[in-house]
Formats: structure tokens, C-alpha cells, sequence
């Protein structure tokens, strides 16, 4: 018996988009109906929410408050140092796509190329100018990047790691507020819209990271007051609604530090979110630790491993590899969060957009400014999910 | 013979309880530089809990263990002191999923020993080449054969250079084609005069390098002796009723 060099597959595996349609939706007269309703209803909601986008939605009200959304109410003449942290980041961004991920010329180019396409729309020559100046940062990053990838490596990692106090320092500026210029103080109470979205996010995860790193190690610890500690600390917060934490953050901390110290109303913020986070952190990280085998820390011990290097070498890297998805999940949840600080007062992406709905001339235009925000916080939430998703394929999590 | 070298192990009537549960029985033992060991019994005789006292991955709860000269206490640099110079393997592999060949093996001597770099990978190719996989060194453990990975393990517990190696069933887990390769590397290491103990059964190897074997039997020493008593004249009626189970086939 004989069998054919390559076996081909069954007749119906290996035909048409109209063999597939039959097959799939107009198997029986039952699947032709239900393809058919089905395809009403869409059309049905498809149109009413396209007519809404295009003839009825009143879009000025996001154009006329762009600057809002995006800043809040920081000062026009110091906005250059923000285009400036921005470019910074895009000049990063464009490094690691050319160092990291090689291969896909198509996300770097979306991404690089994302302010020039926005710079066709039209706003004001500044703002164009500097959209420009961020794309040209973003290729300069990548051009140096592929022509010299190994050299960068650690060069970038230390960009990464100085960017975020960069980025706060060009926020909050140097010189005296009173005298004015392109570097002046600029208050945290003039922080606003997607800036301080970010500026929140960005720290209390960043500051989460090893505190809950410390309470799940903390948990597992030998020594029973570090263990009650963190027990205590973990279940404590895990017990009570961020809402209260924020709240607790602004109205009752300042009874409890000594008179006259007013600590910023955003740094309270940050705090807040960062101790919240911290719990559920520890907890995810606890999961991580629990995955990994026995055998593991008993072979790292009988190499003669202390108890800290076990945990450096061996345990932590493969137990925090495994929940790089948890992990991002609660990046992306505490980036959510964050609209909660509109509630205690902060300007906030959600706090903008209270503001400007409680403008007289915008009254009554909840669905665009709540449409508007809701798709901002899905492009950033996508994003960071495709970002992790991408990790975990360079990582090669679930191929070993 | 063996009592003129110097004694490098020191067992004296170590007990260990899990829960009521009464593990090791009084084990009393005592391993000369370079004897081959080994110690075999039903499973849950404690042979496994007894080899792994030796570096401390179990406690003892009376008695005491001596291993080149240092008392196993609870004193945290002690039983550090005895793990560098005790190198295990176990029947899992217990590789690092995450590192390299190389990694796994240089991890231990670059981190606990504080060589530079460079020495450590030396030594490593070197190990490899003895255990006969210096191809594999970039690979990482999960694309690895169980044969391979075990010779992996192998050449991990030996860069630390220990003086004694203790293995905890290193065959059990392998295919039977597997474990004539890990065996040949193992009566290598014994005829080149490391001390070993040795959890198996795996008699064709007893009977070719061990210079003692122990029958463990419910926490206690049933019998020892040369493998040639234990083969051809075993004195107690569990060891000749074990033999007869584990040689019949």
C-alpha cells in the first residue's frame, strides 16, 4: 500500500468563502434564518449608533476642549516641556521597537508615525510643529536603535528606568512660579485631564511594584511579625473600597501629620493608589510564588544558595514570568482607578470631563464627552494588553 | 579497609517525626572519603528523608548528623557551610526552567562560590564534556532528553565541587533507554573516588562501584553490608523477600 506524498485535506476543509458560507451560515433553513435575523439585528444597531456618530453627535464640544482633555489647566507657555517628556518617551519607544522587536516594521511604524498623522488634522502651527518634532524623536530612536542594537541595550534600560522622574520634573518644572518662563513651577492643582491619568497610573504602579513584591514575600516569611504584618496589611486594605482609601488619603491624613505640613494633593493621590495597589499585587504575586514546584527551591538550596538568592535567581523570575498577564491586568485595572480621583477633587481624565460638561455652552453633551473619554481609556487599555501580549511572546511564556 | 580512612559523614541515631508519623528510626551511619553508598527499601522505608537530612533539605528532630566535620544544627551558616559541600541530585532533575544549560550549571559557583565569570563557564564546558552533552550548553532544560537533563543536574551539582554527592532516585523518573546513560556517568564519578550515597535500585550498579549498601525498612537500617553479602547471603528475611521482589524480573 502505497500512500500519496501529501494528503490533502478533506474537500469542504479546502474551498471557497462560499463553500465556507454555506457551510457555516446557511447549513440548514434553521442556520439561513438565524444568519439572516442576525445580520437585521446588527444592521439595525449598526445604523442607529452611525447615524449618532455622524449626523447627531455634537464632536466641537471634544475638539474645543482637546487641551483640557489632554492637560487640564496647565499653562500654555510651559507646555513645550511636555511635548519635550513626550519625545522623549517616543524617542525610547522608537529605540526598544528597533532593538526588541526587530520584526515588526508594521507596529513601529503605527506607532512612530501616529503623531504625523494627527499632525494633518487641523490644529493650530504649534501644536503641528510639535507633533512633527515627536515623530521625527520617535525615527531618530529607531534609526539609532537598528543600526546599533547590542551597544543601546543597556543604554535604553536606563532611559526607561530615569524617564518616569524626567517626565515629573518637566511636569512640575524648576524655577520660581512667580517669575514666569518656559521652565517655571507649574502647581499639581493645575495638573490636569490625560496627564495626570497618566502621571497617576505610571507612579502607583511603578511604587506598587516592590512594596507588593515585599507584603507576598513578606506573607511567606518565617518570621511570624513580618508575616502578621503583611497578613494584616494585605487583608486590611483588600477589605475596604478605593474610593474610601482616596478619601481617607485627602480628608484624613492631614489630621495625623504634624501642623502645618500640607502634603500635595496629588501626591496623596498617588499614595493612595500605590498602597491600594500594593495589596492586590502582593496577592497576585503570592499566586506566582505558589506555582512554582518544591523541587525548585530544594535544588537551589542544595546548591548552597541563601534564602535571598533563591529568591532573586530562581524563584521570582520564573514565578513573575507566569503572571505577566495578571500582572498587566492589574496595570490596566489601576489605570481605570484612576478616574476615582475625580470623586475626591483631582482634574483628573474624568474630572475634565465633569468640568467641561458643567460648562454653560456644553450642557446636555454627556453621551460625546463620556463616548470621547471611554474610547480614549480603551485605546490606552488595548494598548498596554497588545504590549504585554507581545512580551509574552518574546519571553517565550508557555513554549518551555 | 574502610575504618583506617577518615569518616567524612557522621550519622548518629537521627530520628525525624512528620506530625506523630515516626519517619527515621535512630539511623546510625558512617561514610569514609570516597566509599560508595548505597541505599535502597520499599518506598516510604525513609530513604529518601534519610539521604535528604544529609544536607539539611529535611530536618532531624534528635540526634546527630556530622557532615565533614560541621554539626548540622539549626545554625543558619552551618548548614549553608555543609550544602556547598554536598551536591545533590534529585529524581525530578529539579533543572531551572528559566536559565540555559550554561546558567544552570555557572548560577551556583558564580553566586555561592564568587568566581568570575569566565572560570565558572570553563569549568562548566569541562563538566559538560565528562558528562557527555557540551552540544546542549546554550539549550535550555525543557528541550532537553530526561537522560540529558539528569547529566545536566549532575554536571550542576558537581561545579560546585563538593566533596560528597547524594542522589535521590536520579533513575526513577527516566525512560529505560535513558537510564544506562545517566548510570555510565554515575560509575564514572564513583571510580574517580567521590564520596557518594546513593537512593536507587538499580542493582547492576550496586553490584559494580558501591563498596556498602543499607536496607531501609519502616525508619530503620534492616541490614548492611558489602554488595557481595547482601546479594548472596542476605541475613534478614525482609531483605531476601525485597530482593527476590526487585530481581525477579
Amino acid at each position: 500500500m502505497n500512500q500519496p506524498d501529501t494528503i490533502l485535506p478533506p474537500l469542504t476543509e479546502r474551498s471557497g468563502i462560499l463553500r465556507w458560507l454555506r457551510h457555516n451560515l446557511f447549513g440548514t433553513w434553521l442556520d439561513g434564518l438565524l444568519t439572516v435575523f442576525g445580520l437585521l439585528l446588527i444592521y439595525l444597531a449598526a445604523k442607529g449608533l452611525l447615524t449618532w456618530i455622524f449626523t447627531i453627535a455634537e464632536w466641537d464640544v471634544v475638539v474645543a476642549n482637546l487641551r483640557l482633555f489632554m492637560i487640564g489647566q496647565f499653562p500654555l507657555e510651559q507646555v513645550g516641556r511636555l511635548w519635550v517628556g513626550l519625545g522623549f518617551l517616543l524617542f525610547l519607544t522608537g529605540n526598544s521597537l528597533a532593538i526588541w522587536d526587530k520584526r515588526s516594521y508594521i507596529a513601529a511604524i503605527l506607532v512612530l508615525a501616529f503623531p504625523l498623522f494627527l499632525a494633518f488634522l487641523p490644529f493650530d502651527s504649534n501644536t503641528r510643529q510639535w507633533l512633527i518634532f515627536l515623530t521625527a524623536t520617535g525615527a531618530i530612536g529607531w534609526g539609532l536603535g537598528f543600526s546599533n542594537p547590542q551597544a543601546l541595550k543597556k543604554t535604553v534600560v536606563a532611559g526607561w528606568i530615569i524617564s518616569l522622574p524626567i517626565i515629573v520634573l518637566l511636569t512640575r518644572g524648576f524655577t520660581d512660579p512667580e517669575a514666569g518662563g518656559a521652565i517655571a513651577i507649574v502647581g499639581t492643582n493645575l495638573w490636569g485631564g490625560l496627564l495626570l491619568t497618566f502621571l497617576l497610573t505610571v507612579v502607583a504602579n511603578i511604587f506598587s511594584f516592590p512594596l507588593g513584591l515585599f507584603l507576598a514575600l513578606g506573607r511567606r516569611s518565617e518570621l511570624p511579625i513580618i508575616r502578621w504584618f503583611s497578613v494584616g496589611y494585605i487583608e486590611l486594605v483588600r477589605g475596604v473600597p478605593l474610593i474610601t482609601i482616596l478619601f481617607m488619603a485627602q480628608l484624613m491624613l492631614p489630621l495625623f501629620v504634624p501642623g502645618g505640613m500640607d502634603i500635595d494633593r496629588v501626591l496623596r493621590a498617588m499614595v493612595g493608589m500605590t498602597l491600594f495597589s500594593a495589596a492586590y499585587l502582593a496577592e497576585n504575586v503570592r499566586g506566582g510564588l505558589q506555582a512554582i514546584p518544591k523541587g525548585q527551591f530544594e535544588a537551589a538550596h542544595a546548591l548552597g544558595l541563601s534564602g535571598a538568592k533563591t529568591m532573586i535567581f530562581v524563584i521570582l523570575p520564573q514565578a513573575l514570568r507566569l503572571i505577566i498577564p495578571i500582572l498587566v491586568g492589574q496595570f490596566i485595572s489601576v489605570f481605570k482607578d484612576t478616574a476615582l480621583v475625580a470623586i475626591v477633587g483631582l482634574f483628573d481624565l474624568l474630572g475634565i470631563a465633569r468640568t467641561v460638561l458643567s460648562q454653560p455652552e456644553f450642557i446636555g453633551l454627556h453621551r460625546e464627552v463620556y463616548a470621547f473619554v471611554s474610547l480614549l481609556y480603551w485605546v490606552l487599555s488595548y494598548a498596554m494588553s497588545y504590549i504585554s501580549q507581545r512580551l509574552e511572546t518574546s519571553l517565550g511564556i508557555g513554549t518551555r | 579497609m574502610n575504618d583506617l580512612k577518615q569518616s567524612i559523614i557522621t550519622v548518629n541515631d537521627v530520628h525525624k517525626w512528620y506530625g506523630n508519623f515516626h519517619a527515621l528510626k535512630g539511623i546510625n551511619m558512617e561514610v569514609a572519603k570516597g566509599e560508595v553508598i548505597v541505599i535502597f527499601g520499599p518506598s516510604g522505608s525513609g530513604k529518601s528523608t534519610f539521604i535528604r537530612t544529609i544536607n539539611r533539605l529535611e530536618e532531624h528532630q534528635r540526634g546527630e548528623i556530622l557532615v565533614d566535620g560541621i554539626e548540622l544544627t539549626h545554625d543558619v551558616r552551618n548548614i549553608e557551610a555543609v550544602r556547598i559541600e554536598t551536591g545533590m541530585v534529585f529524581q525530578q532533575f529539579n533543572l531551572f526552567p528559566h536559565l540555559t544549560v550554561m546558567q544552570n550549571i555557572t548560577l551556583a559557583p558564580i553566586q555561592v562560590r564568587k568566581w568570575d565569570k569566565q572560570k565558572a563557564e570553563e569549568t562548566a564546558m569541562q563538566l559538560l564534556v565528562r558528562v557527555g552533552i557540551p552540544e546542549q550548553a546554550n539549550k535550555f532544560p525543557g528541550q532537553l532528553s530526561g537522560g540529558q537533563q539528569q547529566r545536566v543536574a549532575i554536571a550542576r551539582a558537581l561545579a560546585m565541587q563538593p566533596k560528597i554527592m547524594l542522589f535521590d532516585e536520579p533513575t526513577s523518573a527516566l525512560d529505560p533507554e535513558m537510564i544506562k546513560e545517566v548510570l555510565d556517568v554515575m560509575v564514572e564519578l564513583a571510580k574517580s573516588g567521590m564520596t557518594m550515597l546513593v537512593v536507587t535500585h538499580e542493582m547492576g550498579f550496586a553490584r559494580a562501584v558501591a563498596n556498602r549498601m543499607f536496607f531501609f525498612d519502616q525508619g530503620q537500617i534492616v541490614e548492611s553490608g558489602s554488595p557481595e553479602e547482601i546479594f548472596k547471603a542476605p541475613k534478614e528475611e525482609r531483605t531476601k523477600l525485597f530482593l527476590s521482589q526487585i530481581l525477579s524480573h
